[in-house]
């Protein structure tokens, strides 16, 4: 009994102890914005540094300049451990708390994108979902209330085969040249595949395809075929958690070259290259904004968070790829919070009215180098129809200690994607029922 | 004192018969049954309608049909997932090559596709048994699901292997699936559905297939001594089994989910429904609705707990917490009684009729 009663002093004296006022709405007046991360759960070590780049950036405006435009954000966090059922029921917990419900959401997961599509439209609440989730919701006309700036797979897609391409000396070198694409066998991994059938056709390139069963802990006959019988010429990569470091170790353990492999977004943070160890070397991976923590926001958030006690959480993680994605979406919807307030004023906002200002987004240089995000990433500008605004995608590489880039920023080719984007966006809409709504 | 059947006389076979002979359960049944149809959809909000009730409606219903499998018949299976699957690709494919064809027209043929499925890998149980049959549905659970990923004629070919589901109503226009679709009315039609099954299960297990499948479950031999085909008793536990699981899938993906793609039906969902009927009850119609609420509802609510109680932790404290309660409230509801909620709810009901003059 007293060692129940022992337990039961300590837990509670855990519990109040437990770091305090931590992504818990308070009664006061503000804008509401719910986030659902993961922080536990097997995905977990990506989990917290992005969920920990999204909370800075937040805690940052709250703290530098008050919130935008004088009002403040307040955020709750529910943990979804990477599960849909728990996302979704994450989702709904939050979506109505606050003053005016929650201004948007950041899925994190395409299984969650895809199961929350839906609700959102029901409940009038963007989705930002950048760089992942589905690809033809980058067409406003049907999905009004999805959000994929900056980039998709399909760019992605077409921005690894333009570096290859450059490598090679130009698109009529890669005529004959063999490509492996070594994929996540879900429906992240197979989103791109459209665009490289399409590119194959253009360019002639041999393409090989190497499904991996989740989790991917399990790759030894996929390298073995891919680097002894197959050895392409270069080998991109869809990959995402444990998958990455596996087939980083792999490759190299079956002698191929790990230069010449090229990882999207989900597949070029430190959590992998660093699991990997010293043959991650000279990996490389498509990105939408840079590494470090060698911009102005970075130092704010040491002056105004870490210095001040205030960090949410890992110092060392700042300026990591995952931590700066985290402040890239906090950025996109703050920024969207903050263009719909020019037009409903500056008051917490509904789902709806944040809406306008994701579809009214204008990331200029200038706007840009005021947020102190200056070559941290591309300006874009957001349409009613266009949701996705595809910015230019650089290559960055793992020199052994961090990410570095080693390409131009690349222009995906738009004019060959968007028709695909529009005419894959018809299709869902003809199956679901839906009128795409008109946008002049 | 008053849960007592003194007085309550029972004149006909068929008063005998009757699935509640006490009239204490019967107005225990109909006041659960008016609570469920009239008060919840009235009272919930949307948050408990949609995260709580439907998913717990939807997973009791797949907990029944692997009840019949493994607790009635028992036939140890891995394969619910896979067998959830089978029903809501059918589903999709049936409802997208004829819109016309009414909803539950196509619940119920999907149903009889995860049926036939169900038989086909039933076929092994004719030999094997016990954990050695778990691993030969286990089969199933990864074929099917790889099945559908693979191969994209059952997904429409849609590019990413997820498929949506169009908008399908009832009666005229009272949705079900789809935007124009409210959190009660789903909730509604599940309830219905999962009623109306329940009660099906209930009385199939009351009547000879019942008996033929329990006396397989409790020795195979005898039975066959005594004159029950076990090829007859296993495929047809197979198939009802499958047939639930098939609509039970099917329900989710059509009014939980709305998009759903194959691995929204893997192994972990077969796992959840296998602790559901043991800790619920093996054998217990009853016993599948109490664990799919422990298993659904009580981690939302631990979740939501230390909210309620104004204490303000870490997120990952939280979700840590969670998992650490629920894990113990398992391990303590299986040392007090390793049958299963059912049967405590069993000894409380013998309890209650001495009460409070216990001998």
């Amino acid at each position: 009994m007293r060692k129940l009663l022992l337990t039961a002093v300590t837990l509670s004296g855990l519990a109040l102890s437990g770091a305090g006022d931590l992504g818990m709405a308070r009664a006061e007046d503000g804008q509401f914005f719910g986030l659902l991360p993961y922080r536990t759960g097997p995905y977990a070590p990506t989990g917290i540094p992005f969920a920990d780049g999204v909370a800075d950036y937040i805690k940052l405006l709250n703290e530098r300049d008050g919130g935008i435009g004088g009002v403040k954000i307040l955020t709750e966090e529910c943990d979804t451990a990477y599960n849909t059922d728990k996302g979704v029921e994450c989702y709904e917990r939050l979506k109505g708390k606050g003053p005016t419900g929650s201004a948007a959401f950041i899925p994190l997961s395409t299984g969650l994108t895809y199961a929350l599509i839906e609700r959102t439209v029901v409940d009038k609440i963007p989705l930002s979902t950048t760089g992942y989730g589905r690809t033809d919701a980058g067409d406003g006309r049907v999905f009004p209330y999805v959000f994929t700036v900056p980039a998709s797979y399909w760019t992605g897609a077409d921005v690894a085969i333009s570096y290859i391409a450059q490598q090679e000396g130009g698109f009529d070198k890669l005529k004959g040249k063999k490509i492996a694409f070594v994929h996540h066998d879900s429906p992240f991994g197979k989103e791109p595949l459209p665009v490289f059938e399409a590119l194959k056709q253009k360019h002639g390139f041999q393409f090989d395809v190497f499904p991996v069963a989740p989790p991917g802990l399990e790759q030894k006959a996929v390298w073995l075929r891919l680097a002894r019988q197959v050895k392409p010429d270069w080998t991109i990569m869809w990959g995402w958690g444990v998958m990455n470091a596996t087939a980083i170790k792999e490759a190299a353990a079956n002698g191929y070259k790990v230069d010449h492999m090229i990882g999207v977004w989900w597949s070029g943070s430190d959590q992998d290259t660093i699991a990997a160890g010293d043959v991650a070397k000279g990996y490389k991976s498509l990105a939408f904004h840079a590494p470090g923590a060698t911009f102005k926001v970075h130092a704010d958030i040491k002056k105004h968070l870490y210095d001040a006690g205030k960090g949410v959480g890992d110092p060392a993680a700042v300026g990591t790829v995952l931590y700066n994605r985290g402040l890239f979406n906090a950025v996109v919807v703050t920024e969207a919070i903050r263009t719909a307030q020019e037009k409903y004023g500056k008051k917490p906002l509904t789902g709806e009215q944040v809406r306008w200002g994701f579809e009214n987004l204008n990331l200029t240089p200038e706007r840009l180098a005021q947020l102190g995000v200056e070559g941290f990433m591309q300006p874009f500008k957001v349409t009613c129809a266009d949701h996705e605004a595809s910015t230019a995608i650089r290559i960055q590489e793992w020199d052994g200690k961090a990410w570095k880039f080693v390409s131009d920023w690349i222009e995906p080719h738009r004019d060959m994607i968007r028709p695909m984007i529009e005419a894959s966006a018809a299709k869902f809409a003809a199956e679901k029922g839906v009128t795409p709504r008109k946008c002049d | 004192m008053i849960y007592r059947e003194a007085g309550q006389y029972k004149t006909s076979y068929a008063a005998d018969q009757a699935i509640f002979p006490i009239r204490q359960d019967r107005i225990g049944i109909a006041l659960i049954l008016v609570v469920a149809f009239g008060l919840v959809p009235l009272v919930g909000s949307q948050y408990v309608l949609s995260t709580i009730m439907i998913p717990f409606l939807l997973y009791s219903l797949a907990a029944l049909g692997l009840n019949i499998l493994t607790g009635y018949a028992g036939q140890l299976s891995l394969g619910t997932g896979g067998f959830m699957a089978c029903g809501a690709f059918a589903a999709y494919k049936l409802t997208t090559a004829f819109p016309g064809l009414n909803i539950l027209i196509v619940l119920f043929l999907s149903g009889v596709v995860a049926a036939g499925v169900g038989i086909l890998f039933g076929l092994p149980s004719l030999r094997i048994k016990g954990f050695y049959l778990a691993v030969a549905t286990l089969a199933s659970q990864f074929f099917l699901v790889w099945l559908f990923t693979k191969v994209a004629w059952f997904t429409n070919y849609a590019s990413s292997g997820v498929v949506s589901v169009p908008p399908r109503a009832v009666f005229g226009s009272i949705f079900v699936t789809g935007n124009e679709s409210t959190p009660a009315i789903k909730y509604l039609f599940a309830l219905s559905v999962v009623s109306v099954l329940a009660l099906a299960a209930k009385n199939m297990t009351r009547c000879s297939i019942g008996r033929q499948w329990m006396a397989i479950r409790d020795m195979d031999i005898a039975a066959e001594i005594i004159g029950i085909r076990p090829l007859h008793a296993k495929l047809s536990a197979f198939a009802i089994s499958s047939f639930y699981c098939g609509v039970a899938g099917a329900l989710w993906g059509f009014i939980y989910l709305g998009g759903f793609e194959p691995t929204a039906f893997n192994i972990d969902i077969s796992f959840k429904i296998l602790f559901m009927i043991i800790i619920g009850g093996l054998g217990s119609i009853l016993g599948s609705f109490l664990g799919a609420a422990f298993i659904v509802v009580l981690p939302i609510a631990l979740s939501n707990g230390p909210a309620a109680l104004g204490l303000h932790l870490s997120t990952a404290l939280v979700s840590h917490l969670e998992a650490m309660t629920f894990g113990g409230l398992i391990l303590f509801f299986l040392i007090v009684e390793p049958h299963g909620l059912a049967r405590l709810w069993r000894i409380g009901k013998e309890k209650l009729r001495l009460w409070p003059f216990p001998y």
